[in-house]
């Protein structure tokens, strides 16, 4: 199948900042990819590049479109939620439903009222008089009973309780994602994503740093708990990352073969956001 | 354009603006109604105090009947001025309401990054902006034009109850008015509302689209002091024109076009041809829309289009940062 979205030598400058730096990659359908990076590392700009958003240097396609010239037909086939209560305040629970779905082709009310019947948001609420939990929630359901291939959502869950973090993912691997639809997401709270995630992408200043699938992630980068005396050997084999725990050093391997880690002590899987922090070492510094 | 998806952006622009496009219009026409009561209520316990009789015992009665017709006339304009004066005020208001709609219109959904949401959407931006002309031309007009009238009629009324409590037969009265001749004139008017409105319009919504904060300040200190310095030294005198060309053509027309009847005052080159007797018939669309065979009025139109145009190039490529 063809690829989702296809970039080539993508670059965008800020007046200060190469937001992005000679950027490329490729998305398959029926992925949920999460782009991790560190603050001003270039993810929201990535995601408006895409999303026809801001200008740019270089490839791009999105579904067959163009983000820069074919923006208005692009927005008919994807959905976004960009950051957290993005609603307009002035709306009503009923509002944003007749307005989406009488100007979006692919919403499909029965679906969103049924969504939302699950919540306590009631037809004459304002978005003003929500909790941030509650605005999601909404997003949630409009963006949900859309028919859309591609869906984009830019750090959703910043600022809600673990409750609607966990039912915000919940429903969206529940009753949204099929092999026909292709999400992308950004957070910094990657321990909640990381085992819906099937695809990976580090970006660190303007730069992918790391674009594999979890299944290559887990072969590819090993963690091995070793002790004391053995540390010396560990260290000549060119780790990722060494840290302290108990007295015992915990290494992180890049493509070091299974059978020669054995011999180091008990090998674990690492966690993204361990691989998170060892491969993001001194960005701020 | 997709007719079904115009008419939504346009329903959305309503509900977000309620407040300024429907209840300004009718509180404002409220306050004028009590406070015209509250007058003739006054008057008439001052009339009564004072032993003053107005038209006592029929005597007014009798002075209509004996009216001949310039009297009647004067009548009906009194009653017709006391139609159009409610829509004298709320144009006012109206002119305030469009005023900062524009200048908010496409900055408001910026600054509180709801545009993220609307661009979510399927929906061009040229029609985005489209809906806010439309809205801001049209539709504040006509509600505005409804308002008046339904306080016109009421004024009319409430003047004409007046009298008859001093034995003045009403429906004679009312029969003098014009009411219907007073809406046409109103509801013809928005057409040229438009077209005249439109370079302001798009000035203040390319101020809107462009301003990365505080839109009115660009708005309205880009050309005053653009006027000023084109006072100061004297730079009309290059193309042979008066200093208060510039301040009446561009600075005025940029901003206040937006306030109805400003074409009627300030658009004609030279006098217009008043068709009619006297009074209030400048407002028959037979003299009104004389102000098509204005060349200002045109070049208006042709330049607020270039800045509409450049309000959608600046929707289109500005975000919420």
């Amino acid at each position: 199948m063809s690829a989702v979205i296809t970039a080539s030598g993508l670059s965008k400058r800020y007046k200060s900042a190469l937001a992005l730096d000679d950027v490329s990659f490729r998305i398959a359908p029926g992925r949920i990819v999460g782009l991790i990076g560190p603050n001003g590392a270039g993810k929201t700009t990535a995601l408006k590049a895409i999303l026809g958003l801001t200008d740019f240097t270089g490839e791009l396609n999105v579904l067959g479109f163009d983000p820069r010239k074919q923006r208005d037909q692009l927005m008919g086939e994807v959905c976004f939620i960009a950051d957290v209560a993005v609603l307009p305040r002035w709306i009503r629970v009923r509002q944003a439903v007749d307005f989406v779905a009488h100007v979006h082709p692919r919403f499909d009310r029965a679906k969103c009222e049924a969504f939302l019947a699950r919540t306590k948001l009631m037809p004459n609420q304002r978005v003003r008089q929500m909790s941030k939990g509650m605005i999601v929630q909404l997003h949630l359901a409009l963006v949900m009973a859309i028919d859309a291939r591609l869906l984009i959502l830019d750090e959703p869950t910043l600022g809600l309780d673990i409750l609607y973090r966990k039912q915000f993912y919940h429903s969206l691997l529940e009753d949204y994602f099929d092999e026909n639809k292709t999400i992308i997401v950004t957070t910094h709270q990657v321990e909640e994503v990381e085992h819906i995630l099937t695809d990976l992408m580090f970006i660190r200043d303007g730069k992918i740093v790391l674009d594999a699938d979890m299944d290559a992630v887990g072969e590819r980068f090993t963690e091995v708990m070793v002790n004391a005396d053995r540390a010396d050997a560990a260290r000549a084999l060119q780790p990722l990352d060494e840290r302290q725990v108990f007295g015992k050093s915990i290494f992180l391997f890049d493509g070091v073969g299974r059978a020669q880690l054995e011999a180091l002590g008990e090998l674990r899987r690492p966690s993204v956001s361990d691989l998170f922090v060892a491969t993001m070492k001194g960005t701020y510094a | 354009m997709n007719m079904k998806t115009f008419y939504w952006l346009i329903k959305r622009e309503f509900w977000e603006n309620r407040g300024s496009f429907l209840w300004a219009p009718v509180i404002t026409g409220g306050v004028f109604l009590l406070l015209n009561i509250m007058g003739i209520i006054t008057a008439e316990v001052l009339g009564a105090r004072h032993g003053i009789q107005i038209g006592a015992g029929g005597d007014l009665q009798h002075v209509i009947a004996q009216m001949d017709a310039g009297d009647t006339s004067k009548v009906s304009l009194t009653l017709d001025i006391a139609m159009y004066s409610a829509m004298g005020l709320l144009s006012v208001v109206l002119g305030i309401v469009v005023f900062f709609y524009c200048l908010g219109a496409l900055y408001d959904d910026r600054r509180d990054r709801s545009i993220l949401f609307w661009k979510s959407l399927p929906v061009s931006d040229a029609s985005t902006v489209l809906s806010k002309v439309v809205s801001a031309t049209l539709l504040a007009p006509v509600i505005a034009v409804v308002a008046g009238i339904a306080v016109g009629m009421l004024q009319l009324l409430i003047v004409a109850t007046t009298l008859s409590f001093h034995g003045v037969n009403m429906w004679q009265l009312l029969i003098l008015a014009h009411p219907f001749h007073v809406m046409f004139n109103l509801l013809g008017y928005i057409p040229l509302y438009f077209l005249w409105a439109l370079p302001a319009v798009g000035w203040l919504l390319l101020c809107s689209a462009w301003a990365r904060n505080k839109p009115i300040l660009w708005a309205v200190a880009l050309p005053v002091a653009t006027g000023l310095l084109v006072s100061w030294f004297g730079l009309m005198g290059l193309f042979d024109l008066p200093t208060t060309w510039f301040w009446r053509n561009i600075v005025q027309r940029g901003l206040f076009s937006v306030f109805p009847g400003t074409g009627s005052v300030f658009g004609h080159q030279g006098h217009i041809a008043v068709i009619g007797h006297s009074g209030m018939d400048f407002m028959d669309l037979g003299n009104t829309y004389q102000l098509l065979a204005s060349t200002n009025l045109w070049v208006g139109v042709v330049v607020g289009l270039g800045l509409l145009a450049g309000a959608i190039w600046f929707r289109r490529w500005r975000d919420d940062s």
